[in-house]
Protein backbone atom coordinates (compact mmCIF):
# COMPACT_ATOMS: atom_id res chain seq x y z
CA UNK A 1 0.00 0.00 0.00
CA UNK A 2 1.18 3.48 -0.80
CA UNK A 3 2.25 5.55 2.22
CA UNK A 4 1.31 8.73 0.43
CA UNK A 5 -1.20 9.28 -2.35
CA UNK A 6 -2.24 12.47 -4.07
CA UNK A 7 -5.42 12.06 -6.11
CA UNK A 8 -6.36 14.75 -8.61
CA UNK A 9 -4.77 17.61 -6.68
CA UNK A 10 -5.31 21.09 -8.09
CA UNK A 11 -4.38 24.43 -6.59
CA UNK A 12 -5.27 27.85 -7.85
CA UNK A 13 -4.30 31.24 -6.55
CA UNK A 14 -6.95 33.52 -8.00
CA UNK A 15 -6.82 33.03 -11.74
CA UNK A 16 -3.44 31.29 -11.63
CA UNK A 17 -3.53 27.51 -11.76
CA UNK A 18 -0.39 26.40 -9.95
CA UNK A 19 -1.32 22.71 -9.99
CA UNK A 20 -3.65 20.94 -12.35
CA UNK A 21 -5.06 17.51 -11.49
CA UNK A 22 -1.86 15.97 -10.16
CA UNK A 23 -1.89 12.34 -9.07
CA UNK A 24 1.14 10.88 -7.34
CA UNK A 25 1.85 7.96 -5.06
CA UNK A 26 4.78 6.89 -2.98
CA UNK A 27 5.73 3.55 -1.42
CA UNK A 28 7.62 3.00 1.81
CA UNK A 29 11.36 2.90 1.25
CA UNK A 30 11.07 4.59 -2.11
CA UNK A 31 12.93 7.70 -3.23
CA UNK A 32 11.00 9.80 -5.72
CA UNK A 33 12.85 12.51 -7.62
CA UNK A 34 10.46 15.38 -8.32
CA UNK A 35 11.76 17.55 -11.13
CA UNK A 36 10.63 20.54 -13.12
CA UNK A 37 11.59 24.04 -14.10
CA UNK A 38 10.99 27.08 -11.92
CA UNK A 39 7.27 27.69 -11.59
CA UNK A 40 6.37 24.16 -12.75
CA UNK A 41 4.55 23.47 -9.48
CA UNK A 42 7.14 21.56 -7.46
CA UNK A 43 7.08 23.93 -4.52
CA UNK A 44 3.29 24.05 -4.55
CA UNK A 45 3.14 20.27 -4.27
CA UNK A 46 5.61 20.35 -1.39
CA UNK A 47 3.63 23.03 0.39
CA UNK A 48 0.37 21.13 0.00
CA UNK A 49 1.89 17.90 1.32
CA UNK A 50 3.56 19.82 4.16
CA UNK A 51 0.30 21.48 5.22
CA UNK A 52 1.27 25.05 4.32
CA UNK A 53 -1.90 25.33 2.31
CA UNK A 54 -4.91 23.25 1.39
CA UNK A 55 -5.43 21.99 -2.16
CA UNK A 56 -8.27 23.65 -4.09
CA UNK A 57 -9.38 20.25 -5.32
CA UNK A 58 -8.38 16.66 -4.85
CA UNK A 59 -7.55 14.35 -2.01
CA UNK A 60 -4.47 13.34 0.00
CA UNK A 61 -4.21 9.92 1.61
CA UNK A 62 -1.61 8.81 4.12
CA UNK A 63 -1.45 5.02 4.38
CA UNK A 64 -4.88 4.83 2.85
CA UNK A 65 -6.52 7.32 5.22
CA UNK A 66 -7.85 10.54 3.70
CA UNK A 67 -6.26 13.54 5.44
CA UNK A 68 -6.64 17.32 5.38
CA UNK A 69 -3.72 19.41 6.55
CA UNK A 70 -4.74 22.85 7.74
CA UNK A 71 -1.38 23.64 9.31
CA UNK A 72 2.15 22.23 9.07
CA UNK A 73 1.66 20.57 12.43
CA UNK A 74 -1.16 18.45 10.96
CA UNK A 75 1.17 17.04 8.33
CA UNK A 76 3.81 16.41 10.95
CA UNK A 77 1.31 14.56 13.13
CA UNK A 78 0.74 12.25 10.16
CA UNK A 79 4.43 11.40 9.91
CA UNK A 80 5.38 13.87 7.19
CA UNK A 81 8.54 15.94 7.65
CA UNK A 82 10.02 18.59 5.42
CA UNK A 83 13.58 19.74 4.97
CA UNK A 84 13.11 23.20 3.46
CA UNK A 85 15.38 24.68 0.88
CA UNK A 86 16.58 27.41 3.22
CA UNK A 87 16.54 24.78 6.01
CA UNK A 88 14.21 26.94 8.14
CA UNK A 89 16.70 27.43 10.95
CA UNK A 90 16.84 30.17 13.56
CA UNK A 91 20.39 31.53 13.50
CA UNK A 92 20.09 32.91 17.02
CA UNK A 93 19.32 29.54 18.58
CA UNK A 94 21.42 26.47 19.31
CA UNK A 95 21.49 23.34 17.17
CA UNK A 96 19.44 21.46 19.75
CA UNK A 97 16.89 24.26 20.04
CA UNK A 98 16.48 24.17 16.27
CA UNK A 99 16.09 20.40 16.17
CA UNK A 100 13.32 20.67 18.76
CA UNK A 101 11.80 23.90 17.44
CA UNK A 102 8.03 23.77 17.78
CA UNK A 103 8.14 20.56 19.84
CA UNK A 104 10.35 21.44 22.76
CA UNK A 105 10.68 18.75 25.40
CA UNK A 106 9.43 19.64 28.85
CA UNK A 107 9.56 18.08 32.25
CA UNK A 108 7.67 18.74 35.44
CA UNK A 109 4.35 18.07 37.03
CA UNK A 110 0.95 19.13 35.75
CA UNK A 111 0.93 22.73 34.56
CA UNK A 112 4.37 23.39 36.03
CA UNK A 113 6.54 22.28 33.16
CA UNK A 114 9.93 23.62 32.18
CA UNK A 115 12.02 23.06 29.08
CA UNK A 116 14.10 19.92 29.43
CA UNK A 117 17.44 21.14 28.08
CA UNK A 118 19.35 18.11 29.31
CA UNK A 119 17.36 15.57 27.32
CA UNK A 120 17.20 17.84 24.28
CA UNK A 121 21.00 18.13 24.25
CA UNK A 122 21.66 14.44 24.76
CA UNK A 123 19.08 13.31 22.20
CA UNK A 124 20.36 15.85 19.65
CA UNK A 125 23.89 14.60 20.23
CA UNK A 126 22.71 11.06 19.43
CA UNK A 127 20.96 12.21 16.26
CA UNK A 128 24.04 14.08 15.04
CA UNK A 129 26.16 11.01 15.77
CA UNK A 130 23.77 8.84 13.74
CA UNK A 131 24.16 11.29 10.89
CA UNK A 132 27.93 11.15 11.36
CA UNK A 133 27.91 14.91 11.69
CA UNK A 134 30.28 16.85 13.91
CA UNK A 135 27.56 19.31 14.84
CA UNK A 136 27.50 20.08 18.56
CA UNK A 137 24.07 20.50 20.19
CA UNK A 138 25.01 23.65 22.10
CA UNK A 139 26.53 25.54 19.18
CA UNK A 140 24.67 28.47 17.73
CA UNK A 141 23.46 27.84 14.19
CA UNK A 142 24.84 31.27 13.20
CA UNK A 143 28.36 29.91 13.58
CA UNK A 144 27.87 26.69 11.61
CA UNK A 145 29.04 25.49 8.22
CA UNK A 146 26.61 24.59 5.45
CA UNK A 147 26.99 20.87 6.13
CA UNK A 148 26.36 21.28 9.84
CA UNK A 149 23.24 23.32 9.11
CA UNK A 150 21.99 20.55 6.82
CA UNK A 151 22.57 18.05 9.61
CA UNK A 152 20.47 20.15 11.97
CA UNK A 153 17.59 20.36 9.50
CA UNK A 154 17.77 16.64 8.73
CA UNK A 155 18.05 15.68 12.40
CA UNK A 156 14.62 17.26 12.84
CA UNK A 157 13.05 14.69 10.54
CA UNK A 158 14.59 11.82 12.50
CA UNK A 159 13.23 13.13 15.74
CA UNK A 160 9.66 12.18 15.05
CA UNK A 161 10.26 8.85 13.30
CA UNK A 162 8.72 10.36 10.19
CA UNK A 163 7.64 7.90 7.48
CA UNK A 164 7.65 10.45 4.69
CA UNK A 165 10.40 13.03 4.25
CA UNK A 166 10.22 15.84 1.70
CA UNK A 167 13.54 17.39 0.77
CA UNK A 168 13.32 20.68 -1.10
CA UNK A 169 16.51 21.28 -3.10
CA UNK A 170 18.77 19.90 -0.36
CA UNK A 171 21.84 20.02 -2.60
CA UNK A 172 21.29 23.42 -4.20
CA UNK A 173 23.77 25.47 -2.21
CA UNK A 174 26.39 23.13 -0.77
CA UNK A 175 29.80 21.84 -1.72
CA UNK A 176 30.43 18.69 -3.72
CA UNK A 177 31.60 16.75 -0.68
CA UNK A 178 28.49 17.79 1.22
CA UNK A 179 26.27 16.73 -1.70
CA UNK A 180 27.68 13.23 -1.39
CA UNK A 181 26.94 13.33 2.35
CA UNK A 182 23.36 14.38 1.80
CA UNK A 183 22.81 11.70 -0.85
CA UNK A 184 24.19 9.06 1.52
CA UNK A 185 21.82 10.30 4.12
CA UNK A 186 18.87 9.95 1.75
CA UNK A 187 19.94 6.35 1.11
CA UNK A 188 20.09 5.78 4.86
CA UNK A 189 16.55 7.09 5.23
CA UNK A 190 15.36 4.80 2.43
CA UNK A 191 17.07 1.78 3.99
CA UNK A 192 14.98 2.40 7.09
CA UNK A 193 11.80 2.19 5.07
CA UNK A 194 11.22 5.93 4.91
CA UNK A 195 9.67 7.33 1.76
CA UNK A 196 11.60 10.31 0.42
CA UNK A 197 10.53 12.92 -2.08
CA UNK A 198 13.61 14.67 -3.43
CA UNK A 199 12.83 17.96 -5.12
CA UNK A 200 15.83 18.88 -7.18
CA UNK A 201 17.14 20.72 -10.20
CA UNK A 202 20.23 18.58 -10.27
CA UNK A 203 19.96 15.68 -12.68
CA UNK A 204 22.96 13.72 -11.29
CA UNK A 205 21.53 13.73 -7.78
CA UNK A 206 18.19 12.36 -8.89
CA UNK A 207 19.75 9.71 -11.08
CA UNK A 208 22.15 8.68 -8.31
CA UNK A 209 19.70 8.26 -5.51
CA UNK A 210 16.10 8.12 -6.78
CA UNK A 211 14.14 5.00 -7.66
CA UNK A 212 11.54 6.88 -9.63
CA UNK A 213 11.36 10.29 -11.26
CA UNK A 214 8.29 12.46 -11.72
CA UNK A 215 8.44 15.52 -13.96
CA UNK A 216 6.26 18.61 -13.57
CA UNK A 217 5.60 21.16 -16.28
CA UNK A 218 3.20 24.12 -15.96
CA UNK A 219 1.36 22.61 -13.03
CA UNK A 220 0.86 19.19 -14.60
CA UNK A 221 2.67 15.92 -14.08
CA UNK A 222 4.02 15.00 -17.52
CA UNK A 223 6.00 11.90 -16.58
CA UNK A 224 6.33 9.39 -13.76
CA UNK A 225 8.62 6.48 -14.41
CA UNK A 226 11.39 4.35 -12.98
CA UNK A 227 14.80 5.95 -13.17
CA UNK A 228 16.14 2.76 -14.74
CA UNK A 229 13.68 3.20 -17.62
CA UNK A 230 14.58 6.83 -18.24
CA UNK A 231 17.60 8.93 -18.97
CA UNK A 232 18.82 12.42 -18.09
CA UNK A 233 18.28 13.43 -21.71
CA UNK A 234 14.67 12.32 -21.66
CA UNK A 235 13.99 14.07 -18.36
CA UNK A 236 15.61 17.26 -19.63
CA UNK A 237 13.35 17.13 -22.66
CA UNK A 238 10.31 16.65 -20.44
CA UNK A 239 11.24 19.54 -18.19
CA UNK A 240 11.79 21.98 -21.03
CA UNK A 241 8.80 20.79 -23.02
CA UNK A 242 10.87 19.47 -25.94
CA UNK A 243 9.14 16.16 -25.18
CA UNK A 244 5.41 16.42 -24.55
CA UNK A 245 4.94 13.21 -22.56
CA UNK A 246 6.98 10.12 -21.82
CA UNK B 1 26.67 30.80 28.19
CA UNK B 2 27.59 33.38 30.71
CA UNK B 3 26.49 33.11 34.26
CA UNK B 4 25.19 36.66 34.09
CA UNK B 5 22.41 36.29 31.65
CA UNK B 6 20.49 33.90 29.51
CA UNK B 7 21.20 36.31 26.73
CA UNK B 8 20.00 34.96 23.46
CA UNK B 9 19.46 31.31 23.03
CA UNK B 10 20.31 30.97 26.69
CA UNK B 11 22.69 28.14 26.06
CA UNK B 12 25.45 29.19 23.74
CA UNK B 13 28.71 27.47 24.34
CA UNK B 14 30.82 28.26 21.37
CA UNK B 15 32.74 30.83 23.30
CA UNK B 16 34.55 29.96 26.42
CA UNK B 17 32.97 31.35 29.54
CA UNK B 18 35.27 34.38 29.65
CA UNK B 19 35.39 35.36 26.00
CA UNK B 20 31.62 34.99 25.90
CA UNK B 21 31.34 37.33 28.83
CA UNK B 22 33.58 39.92 27.20
CA UNK B 23 31.52 39.82 24.01
CA UNK B 24 28.33 40.37 25.94
CA UNK B 25 26.77 43.82 25.87
CA UNK B 26 24.89 43.23 29.13
CA UNK B 27 28.15 42.56 30.90
CA UNK B 28 29.65 45.86 29.75
CA UNK B 29 26.52 47.80 30.63
CA UNK B 30 26.63 46.26 34.11
CA UNK B 31 30.31 47.25 34.42
CA UNK B 32 29.50 50.77 33.27
CA UNK B 33 26.70 51.05 35.81
CA UNK B 34 28.89 49.92 38.69
CA UNK B 35 31.71 52.24 37.57
CA UNK B 36 29.30 55.17 37.31
CA UNK B 37 28.09 54.46 40.84
CA UNK B 38 31.64 54.32 42.22
CA UNK B 39 32.70 57.52 40.45
CA UNK B 40 29.57 59.32 41.62
CA UNK B 41 30.14 58.20 45.20
CA UNK B 42 33.47 60.02 45.18
CA UNK B 43 32.51 62.94 42.95
CA UNK B 44 29.44 63.93 44.94
CA UNK B 45 28.46 63.89 48.58
CA UNK B 46 24.87 63.12 47.83
CA UNK B 47 24.94 60.03 45.56
CA UNK B 48 25.83 57.33 48.04
CA UNK B 49 23.30 58.44 50.62
CA UNK B 50 20.64 55.89 51.44
CA UNK B 51 17.92 58.40 50.56
CA UNK B 52 19.34 59.01 47.08
CA UNK B 53 19.89 55.31 46.40
CA UNK B 54 16.35 54.63 47.55
CA UNK B 55 15.13 57.25 45.06
CA UNK B 56 17.30 56.02 42.21
CA UNK B 57 16.19 52.41 42.56
CA UNK B 58 12.55 53.37 42.86
CA UNK B 59 12.72 55.74 39.87
CA UNK B 60 14.22 53.18 37.56
CA UNK B 61 11.86 50.43 38.76
CA UNK B 62 8.93 51.90 36.82
CA UNK B 63 10.89 52.04 33.59
CA UNK B 64 12.50 48.64 34.18
CA UNK B 65 9.16 46.90 34.81
CA UNK B 66 7.86 48.08 31.44
CA UNK B 67 11.23 47.29 29.84
CA UNK B 68 10.69 43.63 30.79
CA UNK B 69 7.59 43.60 28.62
CA UNK B 70 9.29 45.65 25.93
CA UNK B 71 12.11 43.09 25.84
CA UNK B 72 9.62 40.38 24.88
CA UNK B 73 8.23 42.63 22.13
CA UNK B 74 11.66 43.56 20.77
CA UNK B 75 12.82 39.93 20.90
CA UNK B 76 10.08 39.14 18.36
CA UNK B 77 11.44 42.00 16.21
CA UNK B 78 8.52 44.23 17.15
CA UNK B 79 8.27 47.58 18.90
CA UNK B 80 5.66 49.07 21.22
CA UNK B 81 5.48 52.86 21.15
CA UNK B 82 2.21 52.94 23.08
CA UNK B 83 3.53 52.03 26.55
CA UNK B 84 3.75 55.64 27.75
CA UNK B 85 0.13 56.26 26.85
CA UNK B 86 -0.86 52.91 28.33
CA UNK B 87 0.70 54.01 31.62
CA UNK B 88 -1.31 57.23 31.38
CA UNK B 89 -4.54 55.40 30.58
CA UNK B 90 -4.15 52.74 33.28
CA UNK B 91 -3.17 55.42 35.81
CA UNK B 92 -6.26 57.46 35.02
CA UNK B 93 -8.47 54.36 35.12
CA UNK B 94 -7.37 53.29 38.61
CA UNK B 95 -7.71 56.87 39.86
CA UNK B 96 -11.18 57.39 38.44
CA UNK B 97 -12.43 53.99 39.64
CA UNK B 98 -11.07 54.49 43.17
CA UNK B 99 -12.18 58.12 43.24
CA UNK B 100 -15.69 56.82 42.57
CA UNK B 101 -15.45 54.86 45.81
CA UNK B 102 -14.51 51.39 44.62
CA UNK B 103 -11.93 49.31 46.48
CA UNK B 104 -8.26 49.19 45.54
CA UNK B 105 -8.68 45.65 44.15
CA UNK B 106 -11.35 46.73 41.71
CA UNK B 107 -9.20 49.73 40.82
CA UNK B 108 -6.15 47.59 40.13
CA UNK B 109 -8.19 45.08 38.14
CA UNK B 110 -9.70 47.86 36.02
CA UNK B 111 -6.30 49.47 35.42
CA UNK B 112 -4.65 46.19 34.42
CA UNK B 113 -7.61 45.26 32.22
CA UNK B 114 -7.45 48.57 30.38
CA UNK B 115 -3.69 48.14 29.88
CA UNK B 116 -4.14 44.57 28.65
CA UNK B 117 -6.90 45.78 26.30
CA UNK B 118 -4.50 48.25 24.69
CA UNK B 119 -1.94 45.44 24.33
CA UNK B 120 -4.56 43.12 22.87
CA UNK B 121 -5.60 45.66 20.23
CA UNK B 122 -1.92 46.14 19.34
CA UNK B 123 -1.35 42.39 19.24
CA UNK B 124 -4.37 41.56 17.11
CA UNK B 125 -3.64 44.26 14.56
CA UNK B 126 0.03 43.27 14.36
CA UNK B 127 -0.15 39.48 14.56
CA UNK B 128 -3.48 38.67 12.91
CA UNK B 129 -4.11 41.63 10.59
CA UNK B 130 -0.42 41.80 9.73
CA UNK B 131 0.15 45.52 10.21
CA UNK B 132 3.50 47.02 11.06
CA UNK B 133 4.18 47.29 14.81
CA UNK B 134 5.51 50.82 14.41
CA UNK B 135 2.33 52.11 12.78
CA UNK B 136 -0.12 50.30 15.04
CA UNK B 137 1.53 51.27 18.31
CA UNK B 138 2.13 54.83 17.16
CA UNK B 139 -1.60 55.06 16.55
CA UNK B 140 -2.34 53.55 19.96
CA UNK B 141 0.04 56.06 21.53
CA UNK B 142 -2.38 58.76 20.43
CA UNK B 143 -5.53 56.75 21.16
CA UNK B 144 -4.43 55.81 24.68
CA UNK B 145 -3.52 59.37 25.65
CA UNK B 146 -6.76 60.68 24.26
CA UNK B 147 -8.84 58.06 26.09
CA UNK B 148 -7.08 59.01 29.33
CA UNK B 149 -8.24 62.60 28.81
CA UNK B 150 -11.77 61.51 27.93
CA UNK B 151 -12.07 59.29 31.01
CA UNK B 152 -10.69 61.85 33.46
CA UNK B 153 -12.12 64.91 31.69
CA UNK B 154 -8.50 66.04 31.81
CA UNK B 155 -8.72 66.70 35.56
CA UNK B 156 -5.93 66.06 38.02
CA UNK B 157 -7.03 63.38 40.46
CA UNK B 158 -5.56 63.25 43.95
CA UNK B 159 -8.48 61.81 45.92
CA UNK B 160 -8.53 58.02 45.69
CA UNK B 161 -11.61 57.27 47.79
CA UNK B 162 -11.75 55.06 50.89
CA UNK B 163 -8.80 52.87 49.82
CA UNK B 164 -6.58 55.82 48.90
CA UNK B 165 -4.21 55.15 51.78
CA UNK B 166 -3.60 51.61 50.60
CA UNK B 167 -2.77 52.81 47.09
CA UNK B 168 -0.28 55.38 48.39
CA UNK B 169 1.30 52.73 50.63
CA UNK B 170 1.55 50.28 47.75
CA UNK B 171 3.36 52.62 45.38
CA UNK B 172 5.09 54.97 47.77
CA UNK B 173 5.89 52.71 50.70
CA UNK B 174 8.70 50.31 51.30
CA UNK B 175 9.20 46.86 52.74
CA UNK B 176 12.42 45.86 54.55
CA UNK B 177 13.85 49.26 53.54
CA UNK B 178 13.36 48.60 49.83
CA UNK B 179 10.81 50.63 47.88
CA UNK B 180 7.79 48.52 46.94
CA UNK B 181 8.14 49.17 43.18
CA UNK B 182 11.69 47.80 43.41
CA UNK B 183 10.44 44.64 45.10
CA UNK B 184 7.82 44.22 42.40
CA UNK B 185 10.54 44.72 39.79
CA UNK B 186 12.76 42.08 41.40
CA UNK B 187 9.94 39.53 41.44
CA UNK B 188 8.90 40.29 37.86
CA UNK B 189 12.48 40.29 36.57
CA UNK B 190 13.19 36.89 38.12
CA UNK B 191 9.90 35.57 36.77
CA UNK B 192 10.57 36.88 33.26
CA UNK B 193 14.15 35.64 33.28
CA UNK B 194 12.83 32.20 34.14
CA UNK B 195 10.01 32.36 31.61
CA UNK B 196 12.30 33.47 28.77
CA UNK B 197 14.59 30.53 29.35
CA UNK B 198 12.51 27.69 30.67
CA UNK B 199 9.10 27.89 29.04
CA UNK B 200 7.96 26.99 25.58
CA UNK B 201 6.54 30.51 25.21
CA UNK B 202 9.94 31.97 26.00
CA UNK B 203 11.79 29.82 23.51
CA UNK B 204 9.17 30.51 20.86
CA UNK B 205 9.44 34.28 21.01
CA UNK B 206 13.19 33.98 20.42
CA UNK B 207 12.51 31.68 17.48
CA UNK B 208 9.97 34.13 16.04
CA UNK B 209 12.52 36.94 16.32
CA UNK B 210 15.30 34.80 14.87
CA UNK B 211 13.45 33.50 11.82
CA UNK B 212 9.72 34.00 11.75
CA UNK B 213 9.22 31.86 8.67
CA UNK B 214 11.18 28.97 10.16
CA UNK B 215 9.21 29.23 13.38
CA UNK B 216 5.98 29.09 11.41
CA UNK B 217 7.11 26.13 9.31
CA UNK B 218 8.17 24.13 12.35
CA UNK B 219 4.80 24.56 14.01
CA UNK B 220 5.43 27.43 16.41
CA UNK B 221 2.09 29.29 16.83
CA UNK B 222 3.67 32.50 15.54
CA UNK B 223 0.58 34.70 15.50
CA UNK B 224 -0.48 33.78 19.00
CA UNK B 225 3.05 34.36 20.29
CA UNK B 226 3.34 37.72 18.56
CA UNK B 227 -0.02 38.81 19.91
CA UNK B 228 0.91 37.68 23.42
CA UNK B 229 4.04 39.83 23.69
CA UNK B 230 2.02 43.02 23.17
CA UNK B 231 -0.50 41.89 25.77
CA UNK B 232 2.37 41.22 28.17
CA UNK B 233 3.93 44.59 27.42
CA UNK B 234 0.57 46.28 28.07
CA UNK B 235 0.20 44.38 31.34
CA UNK B 236 3.66 45.50 32.48
CA UNK B 237 2.76 49.11 31.65
CA UNK B 238 -0.42 48.66 33.71
CA UNK B 239 1.52 47.32 36.71
CA UNK B 240 3.99 50.21 36.46
CA UNK B 241 1.08 52.67 36.26
CA UNK B 242 -0.58 51.36 39.44
CA UNK B 243 2.68 51.67 41.37
CA UNK B 244 3.51 55.06 39.90
CA UNK B 245 0.10 56.49 40.80
CA UNK B 246 0.55 55.28 44.38
CA UNK B 247 3.98 56.88 44.52
CA UNK B 248 2.97 60.24 43.00
CA UNK B 249 -0.29 60.52 44.93
CA UNK B 250 -1.85 62.47 42.08
CA UNK B 251 -2.60 61.70 38.46
CA UNK B 252 -2.69 63.99 35.48
CA UNK B 253 -3.37 62.82 31.95
CA UNK B 254 0.28 63.54 31.26
CA UNK B 255 1.33 60.49 33.32
CA UNK B 256 3.90 58.42 31.43
CA UNK B 257 4.37 60.90 28.59
CA UNK B 258 7.62 60.10 26.82
CA UNK B 259 8.12 56.91 28.83
CA UNK B 260 8.13 54.83 25.63
CA UNK B 261 11.47 56.40 24.78
CA UNK B 262 13.00 55.70 28.20
CA UNK B 263 11.67 52.14 28.14
CA UNK B 264 12.96 51.40 24.65
CA UNK B 265 16.29 53.00 25.56
CA UNK B 266 16.59 50.79 28.64
CA UNK B 267 15.72 47.68 26.63
CA UNK B 268 18.15 48.42 23.82
CA UNK B 269 20.96 49.56 26.13
CA UNK B 270 20.36 46.27 27.95
CA UNK B 271 21.36 44.36 24.83
CA UNK B 272 18.05 43.65 23.11
CA UNK B 273 18.42 43.80 19.34
CA UNK B 274 15.78 45.76 17.42
CA UNK B 275 16.18 43.24 14.59
CA UNK B 276 14.81 40.59 16.93
CA UNK B 277 16.01 37.33 18.45
CA UNK B 278 18.21 38.81 21.18
CA UNK B 279 17.40 40.20 24.61
CA UNK B 280 17.21 39.29 28.28
CA UNK B 281 15.32 40.21 31.43
CA UNK B 282 18.52 41.02 33.29
CA UNK B 283 19.60 43.24 30.40
CA UNK B 284 16.36 45.22 30.55
CA UNK B 285 16.85 45.88 34.27
CA UNK B 286 20.51 46.78 34.02
CA UNK B 287 19.82 49.02 30.99
CA UNK B 288 17.17 50.90 32.95
CA UNK B 289 19.55 51.15 35.91
CA UNK B 290 22.36 52.65 33.86
CA UNK B 291 20.10 55.27 32.31
CA UNK B 292 18.69 56.26 35.70
CA UNK B 293 22.12 56.45 37.31
CA UNK B 294 23.35 58.72 34.52
CA UNK B 295 20.19 60.84 34.76
CA UNK B 296 20.59 61.09 38.52
CA UNK B 297 24.25 62.01 38.19
CA UNK B 298 23.39 64.86 35.83
CA UNK B 299 21.08 66.27 38.47
CA UNK B 300 23.59 65.79 41.29
CA UNK B 301 26.38 67.34 39.22
CA UNK B 302 24.21 70.37 38.59
CA UNK B 303 23.67 69.85 34.84
CA UNK B 304 20.59 71.61 33.53
CA UNK B 305 17.75 69.07 33.40
CA UNK B 306 16.90 70.21 29.87
CA UNK B 307 19.85 68.08 28.78
CA UNK B 308 18.23 64.81 29.91
CA UNK B 309 16.43 64.15 26.64
CA UNK B 310 19.68 64.56 24.75
CA UNK B 311 21.30 61.91 26.91
CA UNK B 312 18.45 59.39 26.67
CA UNK B 313 18.21 59.84 22.90
CA UNK B 314 21.98 59.53 22.45
CA UNK B 315 21.93 56.38 24.53
CA UNK B 316 19.49 54.65 22.17
CA UNK B 317 21.58 55.60 19.17
CA UNK B 318 24.84 54.53 20.82
CA UNK B 319 23.38 51.22 21.96
CA UNK B 320 22.13 50.35 18.48
CA UNK B 321 25.47 51.41 17.01
CA UNK B 322 27.32 49.22 19.52
CA UNK B 323 25.02 46.35 18.63
CA UNK B 324 25.74 46.76 14.92
CA UNK B 325 29.48 46.96 15.44
CA UNK B 326 29.72 43.88 17.62
CA UNK B 327 27.50 42.01 15.18
CA UNK B 328 29.46 42.89 12.07
CA UNK B 329 32.56 41.79 13.97
CA UNK B 330 31.00 38.35 14.40
CA UNK B 331 29.97 37.70 10.83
Amino acid sequence: MAVLELNGISKHFGAIRALNNVTLSLEAGEVLGLMGDNGAGKSTIVKIIAGNFLPSEGEIRVEGRPVRFHRPIDARDNGIEVVYQDLALCDNLTAAANVYLGRELRRGIGPFKIIDYKTMYSRSRELFAELKSETRPRDLVRQMSGGQRQAVAIARTRLSQARIVLMDEPTAAISVRQVAEVLQLIERLRDQGIAVILISHRMPDVFTVADRVAVMRRGRKVADKRVADSSPEEVTGLITGALEVA
Amino acid sequence: MTSLTSHDSGAEQTHTRWSGLLANQVFWVAVATVLACIVLSFATNSFATSQNLFNVTRNFAFVAIVALGMTAVIVTAGIDLSVGSTIGLAGVVISVVMHAGFSIWIGIAAALLSAVAVGLVNGILIAYVGMQPFVVTLGMLSVGRSLAMVISQNRTIFEFGPDGGKLLALGGGSTFGIANPVLVLIVLALAMGFIFRFTRWGRHIFAVGGNERAANLTGVPVRRRKCSVYVLCGLMAGIAAVLEVGWLGAVTTGLGTGDELRVIAATVVGGANLMGGVGSAFGAVIGAALIEVIRNSLILLGVNSFWQGTFVGSFIILAVLFNRLSRSGND
